[in-house]
């Protein structure tokens, strides 16, 4: 019985539809509704979008559309920390490869990959903005920048 | 010591990340322990444009500019500047032509050469707090059209300032509102594009970052003369601080009674949202950007019908980007005749850049239209990093082409750099050294274009990767006689057929490099070399007996143990080329420079 219950009020089902009550009935809910869904789970676990298509009448089909179109979107959990290295223009012009090569070899995965521990998860991204501080990475939305090779692993070490 | 005066930090997204915001609270605490809390204050700005140089901060009204601030020089900025009314020298810049430290902005050649219209408030004002906005004549624009204007002179007024979309085109700004404006409809939408996906612009995240205020003052002033009565910001996921500010702002917009239903007791009524995007570069195009805000797949569609007639749920709607609509209210409050002395002929007004790559001076600029390429390189970016020799610039982002040395004294306007090749674009500058190989640019450019390929027409789907194997193959070696026709023939066709402009002008950075940089790709395909050593594939290292101390060192650190010798035997060191992966560690750790690379 105790476990029923548990699942009946499990805070994150609750966020959820808060989110879908919430974009419902404004015009073109659906990629609002998916963002808050990922700010819940983490990702966008296939009984997610289940229930939002459920919820919200659109077919599942489309919403798998929608959701493999957008970089920001992921069927997969990430790791504790997020990782996005930037290779835009400035930072492939100052040596962003260098930074990948550094990061895929201290954390022995590959781009999209996540660590066996769940620590990180590795993305190379376009452009994040901060041009002028290349070679960039973020980490959760944290910028460090000016970097090379040899400060990797030191600022790997901040996050756990 | 002066009365009032005012620290401004700049807190845009690039200081913030080298240690901004800890300054402040540092320098708020110290000015409160110093007892000086009723003549400074502490200001948080947005960007002030030196990210080269963060944290900056300024003190006001002297206009004294500190570079590379830490925690550490607080007590000693407000002893020195505050207290005694002396310059803290070693935080000041150096001038790079007379190697002597220079304080006040007026005389630094960065912000000398600038013009700032749209980046008037950036990096002055706390974009958090609209007193601030409209203490700096903000609003005066659309009060001044709610009050005294009809939509159609204010329409008039933006034609007749010769204001052009700021995104990349290059399309009147007057014109466009004015096909919106004739579409008879019940409903109008407005759209503000802040989807600045081109790898290497940042401008349009800065003033959102740092003068929100004057993008809702411009949508405010467009929605009037269109007749619209909501709008959207679709803005990037990747900019948190801009949707933080701009969201903010709206709020403060909404409670000062600028948006809402009847504005300033006119009868106008205008309703602003955020929209936030989920990473799609295809979005900077209009008809996907609403196609994304529709709630699907962002892919673009054939025009006509114009989203000025079918937009957004097939209600007519005006697309501009950050920049032209914060160029808006600038026109309104001083008139489309104070405009036009800005710029040139047929490109009015300023344009902001992004200078980055291999300059000293990366940061964000604003100048008139028609200021050289020089100028904004070695004038106000101060030249190449390192002492090295410039080779190109790219100029509008993907979409865009590199220009060589002797290009370098084109006015920047619109119809000059098309004409030369390349395009204004939303004005990301990178420049490269004689180290960047022009072959891996056109790669690299067509690697994101291919990736960022929506996949809806054959042309751009199946040719950016066709042409992006092409390029990888001739950067390994592998080029054949026949690639250089065969990547022109596929360029001419793609921009030809393909729906939108990401198709359209995905082959602008293969067509720049083979006009300009021709040589390069023969030495690749013909001599297996890369004149810039950059094509890891194209390297071959040895190294030079007459130079080797025999210390080891390159041996010892080499990761496939691809170098032997010994000093005991007086064996020479020498690389196994076979083994070698090209890395380049031994260069990097021989202190007598007896590696080479060829």
């Amino acid at each position: 019985m105790s476990t029923a219950c548990e699942e009946l009020v499990d805070p994150k089902q609750i966020k959820l539809d808060e989110i879908i009550d919430k974009h419902k009935h404004s015009n073109g809910p659906l990629i609002p509704i998916l963002q808050g869904a990922q700010e819940v789970y983490g990702y966008l676990p296939a009984h997610v979008i289940k229930h939002i298509s459920k919820a919200t009448r659109i077919p599942v089909a489309r919403i798998y559309g929608v959701v493999t179109f957008y970089a920001q979107f992921r069927l997969t959990p990430v790791g504790r920390n997020l990782i996005n290295i930037c290779l835009g223009t400035a930072c492939h012009v100052r040596g962003g490869a260098k930074v990948v090569e550094a990061i895929e070899k201290e954390l022995k995965i590959t781009d999209g990959a996540t660590t066996e521990d769940g620590r990180f998860t590795l993305e190379v991204v376009a452009c994040i903005g901060a041009c002028g501080l290349a070679p960039v990475i973020s980490i959760n939305n944290e910028v460090h920048g000016r970097l090379s090779p040899d400060k990797i692993a030191g600022i790997l070490a901040k996050y756990e | 010591m002066a009365e009032n005066q005012r620290i401004l930090v700049c807190a845009g997204t690039g200081c913030a990340s080298s240690g901004a915001l800890p300054i402040i609270d540092v320098l708020n605490d110290e000015i409160k322990r110093q007892g000086l809390e009723k003549t400074v204050s502490v200001v948080g700005t947005g960007c002030q444009g030196f990210c080269e140089k963060g944290p900056t901060l300024v003190i006001e009204p002297q206009q004294i500019l500190y570079t590379r601030v830490t925690e550490e020089d607080v007590a000693e900025i407000i002893e020195k500047e505050l207290i005694k009314g002396e310059r803290v020298e070693r935080l000041l810049l150096v001038d790079q032509a007379t190697q002597k430290p220079v304080s006040s902005m007026e005389d630094i050649r960065f912000f000398a050469k600038q013009h700032r219209i749209v980046l008037h408030n950036c990096g002055v004002i706390d974009p958090k707090k609209i007193e601030e906005y409209t203490a700096r004549d903000g609003y005066k624009g659309i009060v001044k059209a709610l009050k005294g204007m009809s939509p159609e002179e204010v329409m008039e007024e933006v034609k007749k300032s010769g204001l052009r979309g700021r995104g990349g085109a290059g399309f009147p700004t007057g014109l466009k509102w004015g096909f919106c404006r004739q579409t008879p409809s019940d409903k109008k939408y407005i759209i503000c594009n802040a989807d600045e996906g081109d790898p290497g612009a940042f401008m349009d995240r800065s003033v959102l970052e740092g003068d929100p205020h004057s993008v809702i003052e411009g949508m405010l002033i467009g929605a009037y003369a269109i007749g619209a009565d909501e709008g959207y910001v679709y803005c990037r996921a990747e900019y948190p601080l801009a949707i933080k500010h701009l969201g903010i702002a709206i709020k403060q917009a909404e409670e000062a009674g600028y948006l809402g239903n009847n504005i300033l007791g006119s009868g106008f009524d205008f309703h602003l949202k955020i929209f936030e995007g989920a990473g799609a570069f295809v979005c900077g195009e209009e008809t996907a950007l609403m196609a994304s805000i529709e709630g699907k797949r962002g892919m673009p569609r054939v025009r006509p019908p114009f989203p000025a007639v079918s937009g957004l749920w097939g209600k007519p709607t005006n697309i501009n980007n950050v920049e032209t609509w914060s160029n808006i209210p600038h026109i309104l409050r001083n008139g489309a005749e104070w405009y036009g002395q800005f710029g040139t002929e047929k490109s009015k007004g300023t344009k902001i850049f992004a200078l980055t790559g291999k300059v000293n001076n990366t940061g964000l600029v604003e100048v008139p239209m028609g200021t050289t390429l020089r100028e904004i390189i070695f004038d106000i970016g101060d030249g190449i990093q390192g002492g090295k020799k410039f080779k190109a610039v790219q100029i509008g982002g993907p979409s865009g082409g590199c220009l060589p040395e002797d290009m370098l004294d084109l006015a920047v306007d619109y119809d000059t750099l098309t004409q030369a090749g390349a395009m204004v674009g939303s004005g990301g500058l990178v420049i490269m050294d004689e180290t960047t190989c022009m072959v891996d640019i056109a790669r690299y450019f067509l690697n994101f274009s291919k990736k960022e390929s929506c996949g809806k027409c054959t042309p751009c789907r199946e040719g950016t990767t066709r042409m992006y194997e092409i390029l990888d193959r001739i950067t390994k070696g592998e080029g054949k006689e026949e690639d250089l026709d065969t990547l022109e023939n596929l360029a001419i066709t793609i921009k030809e057929t393909s729906l939108c402009g990401l198709g359209q002008f995905a082959p602008s950075p293969i067509l720049a490099t083979l006009k300009y940089f021709r040589h390069e790709y023969e030495a690749h395909i013909h001599d297996h070399k890369c004149p810039a050593h950059n094509c890891t594939a194209l390297l071959s290292y040895s190294i030079d007996v007459e130079k080797c101390k025999m210390c080891s060192l390159c041996a010892k650190n080499c990761p496939t143990n691809c170098i032997s010798g010994d000093k005991k035997t007086n064996t020479p060191y020498v690389i196994d080329e076979e083994k070698c992966i090209k890395c380049g560690t031994c260069i990097e750790k021989c202190k007598f420079g007896a590696v080479t690379r060829a």
